[in-house]
């Protein structure tokens, strides 16, 4: 029996996260001019997604080797530029071979 | 006795009136316009079509977010319901939230029965990300964007939409937001509801391979650019090191998960600004 409404779990993290995205985009309505914040801001996406990809991606599957198999294929096929529906799949088509072989021989 | 007309609204919105606020929806700018609306002119006609061409644009480059979206949202729906969330339920957490790391961590609170509080800290920490997103981003939107506009993309802050907004050249239009959001919500909250209705009878192997789907989609924004500009690719690597050391390092890798993440964006996005400043939101050549 759940002692917490799972309703009040959504709607805290719903306001929470809202409230995150929200703020900046309503209060910062003029072009930043400090160069050093301009260029932050520029690498921040880069910084963040590969801080949450790595060492992460190693562990998302249930082996550690099926997953390094797809984090090879997702970096190979990123690099030949293809989309993001491409990337995400080939991955995934990577470790499901990956363990389907393993179990194969194991 | 009382009068039984005390909820009505004491004044009618005048037709003029109306008007003025559905052409704010519109982003449509000049206030005067409220008076030519009654024939729509030239103007009013260009800046319709220009937001129906930007929600077309948006529904265009989301599709792709879409489908990944719904390999990923499937794997939060099996979890989901491991921990008894119904389809519905499930459903609207991903709907409200939209947030990938943020609901997959927020699943392990609901789990365990911790307080709301926790929730509400873990939450923070998860997603402050996007408070520098979504900074970077009110870099990208004209000025003049109306709040309510504001308010309207900001829902849709997520890492895959803000990448290919921020990479929009000139300013954003919240039109192609919106189209971006529409169809990358759609995903995201089909793939949360089959994920849970459905998620029993796909074999496991399918399950671990649908893991590593969110990750390929983070690999796919950021690598292209990093073949353009060497310090982009010093500030992936970069991070992906730190974020190593702070995971397996004795001391330091006690630090939670969301914090991890904040702390090498910061160190990380810091070095780089300092070693390679750019001038435009677009960076330099």
């Amino acid at each position: 029996m759940r002692t917490h409404s799972l309703y009040i779990y959504i709607i805290v993290m719903a306001a929470v996260t809202y409230a995150i995205r929200a703020l900046p985009l309503t209060l910062i309505r003029s072009e930043i001019k400090n160069r050093f914040i301009r260029s932050f801001l520029y690498y921040v996406p880069y910084a963040t997604l590969a801080a949450m990809t790595f060492p992460a991606i190693l562990s998302s599957t249930d082996q550690g080797i099926s997953a390094a198999a797809g984090f090879a294929a997702a970096l190979l096929l990123a690099f030949r530029r293809q989309s993001l529906i491409v990337v995400a799949c080939g991955a995934s088509a990577t470790v499901l071979i990956v363990e389907l072989a393993m179990g194969f021989f194991a | 006795m009382r009068s039984r007309a005390w909820w009505r609204p004491r004044t009618r919105l005048r037709f003029d009136e109306g008007m003025v606020i559905i052409q704010r929806m519109f982003f449509v700018e000049d206030p005067s316009l409220a008076l030519r609306m009654t024939k729509p002119g030239p103007d009013y006609w260009m800046d319709f079509m220009t937001n129906i061409q930007n929600f077309k644009e948006g529904i265009r480059d989301g599709v792709p977010i879409c489908l990944g979206y719904f390999a990923v949202s499937f794997a939060f729906g099996i979890q989901a319901a491991d921990i008894h969330l119904s389809p519905f339920q499930a459903g609207l957490l991903s709907l409200l939230n939209v947030t990938s790391a943020g609901q997959f961590a927020g699943l392990a609170v609901i789990a365990q029965a911790g307080t709301y509080l926790e929730m509400a800290v873990l939450q923070a920490i998860v997603n402050l990300r996007y408070l520098l997103m979504s900074a970077a981003l009110s870099q990208k939107l004209s000025p003049e964007t109306p709040t309510a506009h504001r308010l309207g993309i900001a829902y849709g802050v997520t890492d895959e939409i803000f990448g290919i907004s921020v990479l929009r050249k000139g300013d954003l239009s919240p039109f192609y937001s919106y189209g971006a959001i529409f169809i990358s919500v759609f995903g995201w909250v089909a793939g949360t509801v089959l994920g849970a209705s459905a998620g029993a009878i796909l074999p496991q192997r399918l399950i671990s391979a649908l893991g590593i789907a969110l990750y390929g989609m983070f690999i796919a924004i950021i690598i292209p650019p990093a073949r353009e500009d060497r310090t982009v690719l010093a500030t992936v690597i970069g991070g992906m090191a730190l974020s190593t050391v702070f995971t397996y390092a004795p001391f330091v890798k006690d630090i939670s998960g969301g914090m991890r993440i904040i702390i090498v964006t910061v160190v990380v996005a810091s070095v780089a600004a300092v070693a390679r400043p750019v001038d435009g939101m677009e960076g330099e050549a």
